[in-house]
């Protein structure tokens, strides 16, 4: 293990940044967001939830694809994808680590997304334990421990120290390269680590009761007459999806420049109402539909094709950031089971 | 305050139960306090859920688009902002009136669970709401506040009225703001161009294109917007470079100009916290110069001064300078 003062964390990054291109979360006009590392940056750790998620430098909210070029009868094909250099995400916590199991099991499935894929190996992941979970989180419901998240190097802070300790390979090949960090010595992180398990045991929606939601259920869920109530006040914007941190449904669509024609990909919403138009026909054309596609996905048909993997992690960013207040916990609370309020 | 929730409830139970009205438009308890979501409730045991308290920031008004053509009549309540909201939509004959019983309710300016949680607060307990300030119970612990710290930024400079209603509720003068809502724009009118332009690419390049504030926005009632219509060619869901959405937001606010009541949705929904309301303030506040003091939905009949034209509408050259 290894150690810095969280005094001298400019320190770490300034080296970090010297070395490879950091991401790390900073605060500017009044929000805190993942962003390139920069001299005077003002970099927030103390915030648990950046407004986007971690997904994005995986899975952008916009990215090119290919060009068309018209020149007289012929058509010429350009890949635009962009190569993919080694980075590191720093300040990774333990929901959105887990979110990127969520989406390597839709994007590195055959066929493999190689754009995505480009991206995950050129990544190096610091973690960070949340040294005070929030009211608001609840991955504890989903079976991760805020304490101790790991990617390539997890990072925890005790006494104003931040320890890192190297989980893979890639991970410990660039913590040994980093000249400001010195040995750790006998400083352990297991009483802090005890410390946030405790706390996370005793947030209110620590251990919902997801019992309810399995395929044998799919049917009886889907005819639930509560969804009603539930959806009745969703506006149909995209916040929820495009905050959340395991959305991964996208659009293709073309974009005609001087030149030709732009394919690019970016992020679709379920909770748009356009999101199923087809040829034919608009499959779900009610708020309730997209509002009940959105829940069911995440909780019962997910799981049902991954081996019981819940589409959530328990972020929160959901119940921060809906504009009218509905969120995944009152839905797990009215249809999950008993003992949920 | 509190007074106040017991005072709705009843008059939505009585209301309900001598068949004046179907149904009750109000705010619904949450899971952490703070929490309350639009709802809709349709019997006495419905209305447990009911709460109107310092976090009924909601508009209920736009709703009503839906819900005012429905069978029976809809009750709802209406805070002073939302029923210029009220007013606005009846003027755009999007709500039918005759199908909604409003009773206005007094409202001294609603919480911002942002800025509480800045101060160290993620649930709330209990909350005991005075004119001038407010105390959060909060994991046991009591927090004072005086209400500028914590109110939301359209409730800190808000002027409004209670308008006309078939009922009332109010046990109190309404506060009176210690902000002017335009000072901020001053501020802004009095930035250079490049000060200002960095300013709101600053704001605007954090759009993540959610369109929340489009979709709660009163005036932005059209049964299909243009973004959203794949017919049009600008159906658009990326944007083609980081700043691309100042053009988004800047049509928006064309659109919704002289029809905007100032309601200040628009700020409280951005996930980004982008101070969106301020286009649309700059937009009221040249209104106001060139045509002289006008508030939407202050009635729901007058013609606002962008929809009707008059022999003495002032050229904007007098009032701003340059060619005609």
């Amino acid at each position: 293990m290894k150690k810095i003062s969280c005094e001298n964390l400019s320190k770490l990054y300034s080296e970090i940044a010297s070395l490879q291109e950091l991401y790390l979360p900073v605060k500017e006009s009044g929000v805190t967001n993942y962003k390139k590392y920069e001299n005077g940056a003002e970099v927030d750790i103390k915030t648990l939830k950046t407004v986007k998620s971690a997904k994005d430098f995986f899975f952008p909210q916009t990215e090119d694809m290919m060009e068309f070029k018209v020149n007289g009868k012929n058509i010429e094909i350009n890949d635009a994808r962009k190569v993919a250099n080694p980075f590191v995400i720093f300040g990774v916590r333990a929901c959105d680590l887990k979110s990127f199991d969520i989406l390597d099991k839709v994007f590195l499935q055959e066929p493999v997304d190689t754009m995505y894929k480009a991206k995950r190996e050129a990544s190096t992941i610091i973690t960070l334990a949340c040294n005070n979970p929030e009211q608001t989180c609840f991955c504890k419901t989903f079976g991760i421990d805020a304490s101790n998240p790991a990617g390539d190097i997890s990072a925890i802070i005790v006494n104003g120290e931040m320890l890192f300790e190297a989980k893979t390979e890639k991970g410990a090949e660039l913590l040994n390269k980093l000249t400001c960090l010195e040995d750790a010595g006998d400083t352990d992180a297991d009483a802090e680590r005890a410390e946030i398990v405790k706390k996370s045991e005793n947030l209110p929606f620590a251990n919902l009761n997801l019992d309810e939601f399995k395929g044998e259920n799919l049917m009886k869920l889907f005819d639930r007459p509560e969804w009603a109530e539930l959806s009745k006040a969703c506006l149909g914007c995209g916040t929820c999806t495009f905050v959340c941190p395991t959305c991964q449904c996208f659009d293709i669509r073309d974009f005609i420049t001087n030149e030709g024609v732009r394919r690019f990909r970016c992020w679709d919403s379920c909770m748009y109402s356009e999101f199923t138009k087809m040829a034919a026909e608009n499959p779900r054309k009610t708020q309730l539909q997209r509002y009940r596609q959105r829940f069911m996905h995440k909780l019962v048909y997910f799981p049902q094709n991954n081996d019981g993997v819940y589409g959530c992690v328990g972020c929160g960013r959901c119940v921060q950031k809906c504009p009218q207040n509905l969120n995944i916990i009152k839905v797990i609370k009215k249809l999950g089971g008993k003992n949920n309020d | 305050m509190q007074k106040l929730n017991e005072l709705a409830l009843e008059k939505a139970k009585t209301l309900l139960a001598n068949g004046t009205v179907a149904r009750v438009l109000g705010w619904k308890k949450g899971e952490l306090g703070y929490d309350l979501e639009p709802a809709v409730f349709y019997s006495e045991s419905d209305l447990e859920g009911f709460i109107y308290n310092a976090f009924s920031g909601a508009n209920l008004s736009k709703y009503l688009i839906e819900e005012s053509k429905k069978e029976g009549k809809v009750l709802v309540f209406l805070k002073p902002c939302d029923s210029y909201s009220f007013n606005q939509l009846v003027k755009e004959h999007r709500i039918v009136k005759e199908n909604v019983y409003t009773v206005g309710i007094e409202c001294q300016g609603k919480l911002d669970v942002k800025k509480l949680k800045e101060k160290g607060i993620e649930i709330v307990d209990g909350v005991i709401e005075n004119v001038d300030d407010v105390t959060v119970i909060s994991l046991g612990k009591e927090y004072n506040f005086v209400k500028e710290e914590v109110l939301l930024g359209k409730c800190s400079v808000c002027e409004k009225h209670l308008l006309s209603y078939d009922e009332v509720i109010s046990l109190h003068d309404k506060r009176t703001p210690k902000l002017d809502r335009f000072e901020i724009v001053k501020k802004l009118e009095a930035m250079t161009a490049d000060e200002r332009y960095a300013f709101w690419k600053g704001e605007l390049s954090k759009c993540i294109r959610c369109n929340a504030c489009r979709n709660v926005c009163p005036a932005c009632n059209c049964l299909k917007c243009v973004f959203d219509n794949d017919a049009s060619g600008i159906a658009s869901k990326a944007n083609s470079d980081s700043f691309e959405e100042k053009l988004f937001h800047i049509i928006r606010a064309f659109h919704v100009a002289g029809r905007c009541t100032d309601c200040g949705e628009c700020s409280r929904v951005c996930p980004q916290a982008i101070p969106l309301h301020l286009l649309n303030r700059k937009f009221i506040s040249d209104i106001n110069r060139l045509y002289g003091e006008f508030q939407a939905g202050e009635d729901d009949v007058t013609k606002g001064p962008l929809t009707a034209y008059t022999t003495g509408d002032a050229e904007p050259s007098e009032v701003f300078g340059g060619n005609k």
